[in-house]
């Protein structure tokens, strides 16, 4: 198992921003009101943020990031490594880190790059920037995490449209010779690669005459091949298997208890399946704080998101926390933060 | 566990199958409120009381709920 310690970096602040436009699951009238009612009771998401066409996740975490520079008065200069991990990028190419470091007017000297990856992207991520970080070799970087999901999702799919909303967020990551150490657990299986997937559009199967015709699954289920392909069974059976091992693997680590931590933050897959991993780990309501019914699944953004909408009035000094996130890849991660003081900034909209 | 206490905790766990819902031969997708979110839901309350696996590819093959309970109680030996 991929286990990581790393010494010497903080958490400094986190930054999200969602769309201003909202949609209501009591109002997709693709299924009965009966289904809807099971959905919203089952998913435990009510409202989703739809971006409108012109916005891109970048521009959420732009928003986010911007937002955090100006509060928190930081120099642009110390700003030395810029990581943006999503799955839904500006281009092909060129990596969309790069076009928001000059966005964001940070200097010529900084490292960016993107990652590829979904709702365990946040963890993932955060472990990147953070062995960088932990070199010493850089004094501040930042982690943009976001997804418009929303993009690719078919309004015909009754699995996969009233789950997905999109949201941009930013953390500040900081070099800090006093922090405590953080760990991760870290996993992948590819064998799963198609329980979540886009079947056609990159250079395994181009576009092509076919990519836009529409198929019926199921009733209730109609997408095509540049649409998001969800085996929900599939990705929940991995989930219900795979998420609580991760965490409690992560705990005997670092030799630390449940009892250890203030708060547990899951990605936001659904509420059916977050509340069987919660049970599973024997953790209290309270320590588990949901953000899916007013924003749904917002993908790599659902932790950061989580923390700035459920923790934004709570005093979280020297708090201990469990990130944890499962899914496309497959993949999934969780790691431990301690002793932490992270500045929470008010949630953004455009 | 009989097929009656399987029933018994299917039917006290799901809201839209109340008690008298679920006979051992009946098709749980034959029911007029059966959606597809009953899988999981299913799926979920047999991990958690029985602590059992079920793939979408054994639940597909499960055509009544005898067939869900045979395939329970032959992971739970």
């Amino acid at each position: 198992m991929a286990f990581i310690t790393i010494p010497n970096v903080t958490i400094k602040a986190i930054s999200a921003c969602v769309p201003k436009n909202t949609e209501s699951n009591y109002d997709y009238d693709w299924i009965t009101p009966e289904e809807r009612a099971l959905l919203v009771k089952t998913t435990g998401i009510e409202k989703r943020r739809v971006a409108s066409e012109n916005i891109c996740t970048s521009d959420m975490c732009f928003e986010a990031a911007q937002k955090l520079i100006h509060d928190l008065s930081i120099d642009k200069n110390e700003i030395e490594v810029l990581v943006f991990v999503s799955q839904t990028v500006d281009y092909f190419l060129p990596a969309t880190g790069i076009i928001l470091q000059e966005r964001l007017g940070l200097n010529k000297n900084t490292m960016a790059f993107d990652i590829m990856l979904g709702c365990s992207g946040y963890v993932y991520g955060l472990s990147v920037i953070s062995t960088l970080i932990s070199t010493g070799k850089f004094k501040k970087g930042l982690l943009l995490a976001g997804d418009k999901s929303t993009f690719s999702v078919s309004k015909k799919d009754k699995s996969t449209y009233p789950l997905f909303s999109d949201a941009g967020t930013a953390t500040l990551i900081e070099y800090d010779e006093h922090a405590a150490l953080m760990d991760f657990n870290l996993q992948s299986d590819g064998a799963g690669y198609k329980a979540i997937h886009i079947p056609e559009g990159g250079t395994r199967v181009r576009w092509n005459e076919n990519t836009l015709k529409p198929i019926e699954i199921e009733k209730g289920i109609i997408r095509n091949k540049s649409n998001l392909w969800l085996d929900g069974v599939e990705v929940f059976n991995f989930s219900l298997r795979e998420a609580a091992p991760n965490v409690q693997n992560l705990i005997n680590y670092n030799n630390t208890t449940i009892d250890d931590y203030h708060y547990f933050i899951f990605h936001q897959a659904n509420k059916l399946m977050n509340e069987s991993i919660r049970k599973k780990l024997k953790l209290a309501p309270e320590k588990v704080p949901y953000s899916l019914k007013d924003f749904g699944n917002t993908s790599s953004a659902s932790i950061p998101l989580t923390m700035v909408t459920q923790l934004q009035d709570k005093n979280l000094a020297n708090h201990n926390f469990i990130f944890s996130a499962f899914g496309v890849g497959l993949s999934w991660a969780s790691c431990a933060i301690k002793n932490t003081h992270i500045q929470l900034l008010p949630l953004l909209e455009i | 566990m009989t097929i009656e206490e399987f029933i018994n905790k299917i039917e006290s766990e799901i809201e839209e199958f109340p008690p008298g819902t679920l006979k051992p031969d009946t098709n749980p997708r034959e029911l007029e409120q059966w959606s597809s979110m009953h899988a999981l839901i299913l799926i979920a309350l047999i991990d958690s009381e029985y602590n059992v696996t079920i793939s979408g590819e054994e639940l597909i093959k499960c055509l009544t709920v005898n067939d869900l309970y045979n395939l329970v109680q032959s992971k739970l030996s």
